[in-house]
């Protein structure tokens, strides 16, 4: 494939030391990351930007929390158990974070893909933050990934997640709920307290990190509409 | 810097020894178990690369080939961090010796001699205490290359430093990978204050050194158990009481 975005230079950079022996220039493609609670229609949406992407003749690739090689399944594994200790965790989660980020998104922005990554460091800080982690600790550990060109935070108002997750599984997820912080012991409660509570880490993160808030309490069309609008305007440099 | 456990109030210490493989610290730091143990004191040994949970992606990565620079250092210090947060800090916390095979020394050595950035490394082990005391084992290079090149002809990938690319011949490979890492070991000798070991020497006056500074630093008595610990089991009077003890650290 061609190069797609040959009137435009991304300056592109990582946020901190990045991987080390990595070319930015060769960096052709374009990283965009979907961010968003479970039921603000990430997965929809990144399922819908991909066809879009392909049929005006993009290639593209996805990756994703917990889709790594090297460690997903471990990952899977030690978190139904519950055992591990937060830095552990943390840990854990970067080092799925970095063997996509070396394997996949590199070698695919390398060869000029549209990567969609379904979530990123926002998540995985965000939810480290909530717990009580050191932001500047946080901050080092991901200064190994790249900037992307777009990041799309969906919004949704968590009496609205709340809805959509019953609607969908009739249940709540023990992670997306929170309750390992203890923070009620009814589910419902929890998770509505946990998500305000991202919500509140997302506003802090959006003033650094600069990304697009979209308000996906509307319907999956209208968003849909938005993202390609300003999908179609970073493609054509503007 | 972070500081020392005793500096944090802490109950227990830590000792940690560090050196390149073949330096005999794991051998020597089995005998200081042995001796703390005989002499009642609470002690608990954690190895690096040891906890169960991570064992799997590590082997997996290493198998295959799979880790880079990055990842190897991440997969080591989720390692690190499970130990230190279920194992480490609970028994420093009740008053135990910890004896650490390797600690956060190890990472800012290899990882560094990886290409990792040395401040990266750093800030990823900020949440870790220094140890109350660090040996560092420096045997002569070709002496620790022996060691370990006699007893295992075969390397394995990463042990060998092959992912660095510094040479295609394996023992080449190693033998410059370990020279980059007794360099980064002695750059920061100092600033961490590493008790060198002279390990030219026999096993038996290492030892004697090592208990003598153990003995002068830490004051001993305060870590023994209250109580004994249960009696094992009687022997039965015919059989011959077999026990083997091997050191399998290495």
């Amino acid at each position: 494939m061609k190069n797609h975005s040959e009137n435009t230079k991304p300056h592109r950079r990582f946020y901190g030391n990045g991987i080390p022996g990595v070319c930015l220039e060769e960096l052709t493609g374009r990283l965009i990351v979907v961010e968003g609670a479970d039921g603000s229609g990430r997965s929809t949406q990144i399922v819908r930007l991909v066809n879009w992407l392909e049929t005006i003749g993009h290639a593209t690739v996805q990756v994703g929390l917990k889709r790594s090689t090297l460690v997903s399944a471990e990952l899977e594994e030690a978190q139904e158990g519950n055992i591990l200790s937060r830095t552990t965790l943390s840990l854990f989660y970067a080092t799925d974070f970095a063997d996509q980020l070396e394997n996949i998104i590199l070698p695919a922005l390398k060869a000029g893909f549209i990567v969609l990554s379904d979530r990123y460091i926002y998540t995985l800080m965000a939810r480290d933050m909530v717990r009580g982690m050191d932001e500047p600790w946080l901050k080092n550990l991901y200064g190994i990934a790249l900037e992307p060109d777009a990041v799309f935070y969906l919004s949704v108002e968590p009496e609205e997640l709340v809805q959509r997750n019953l609607a969908k599984n009739a249940t709540l997820d023990y992670w997306e709920s929170g309750m390992d912080l203890g923070l009620s012991r009814d589910m419902f409660d929890s998770f509505v307290k946990y998500q305000t509570a991202i919500q509140g880490v997302f506003r802090r993160l959006q003033k650094t990190y600069g990304f697009n808030v979209v308000d996906a309490n509307r319907s999956m069309d209208s968003v849909t509409s938005e993202l390609r609008k300003k999908i179609s305007a970073l493609l054509n440099g503007k | 810097m972070m500081k020392t456990f005793a500096e944090l109030n802490f109950p227990g210490r830590l000792i940690a020894v560090e050196g390149l493989d073949g330096s005999g610290k794991s051998t020597q730091i089995y005998l200081l178990k042995r001796w703390l143990e005989a002499e009642g004191i609470k002690v608990y040994f954690s190895e690096w690369n040891s906890s169960e949970l991570v064992k799997s992606a590590t082997s997996k990565g290493k198998k295959r080939e799979l880790l880079t620079p990055t990842t190897f250092s991440l997969i080591h210090a989720t390692d690190f961090a499970d130990r230190y947060e279920r194992h480490l800090l609970p028994l420093l916390r009740a008053g135990y010796v910890v004896l650490c095979d390797r600690y956060i020394f190890t990472a800012f050595a290899r990882d560094v001699t990886r290409g990792c950035p040395p401040d990266w490394v750093r800030g990823i082990y900020s949440f870790a205490a220094q140890p109350d005391l660090t040996f560092f084992f420096k045997a002569d290079l070709e002496v620790s290359l022996n060691r370990i090149l006699e007893g295992r002809p075969k390397l394995k990938f990463f042990e060998a430093g092959m992912d660095l690319g510094l040479s295609k011949d394996p023992y080449e490979s190693f033998r410059l990978f370990q020279g980059r890492i007794l360099e980064q070991y002695m750059a920061i000798s100092g600033e961490f204050n590493f008790m060198v070991m002279d390990a030219n020497q026999n096993v038996e006056t290492q030892q004697a050194q090592v208990r003598r500074l153990v003995g002068e630093r830490i004051e001993l008595k305060k870590f023994r158990r209250r109580s004994p610990l249960p009696l094992p089991p009687p022997v039965p009077t015919e059989g011959p009481a077999v026990e083997v003890e091997e050191d399998s650290a290495a």
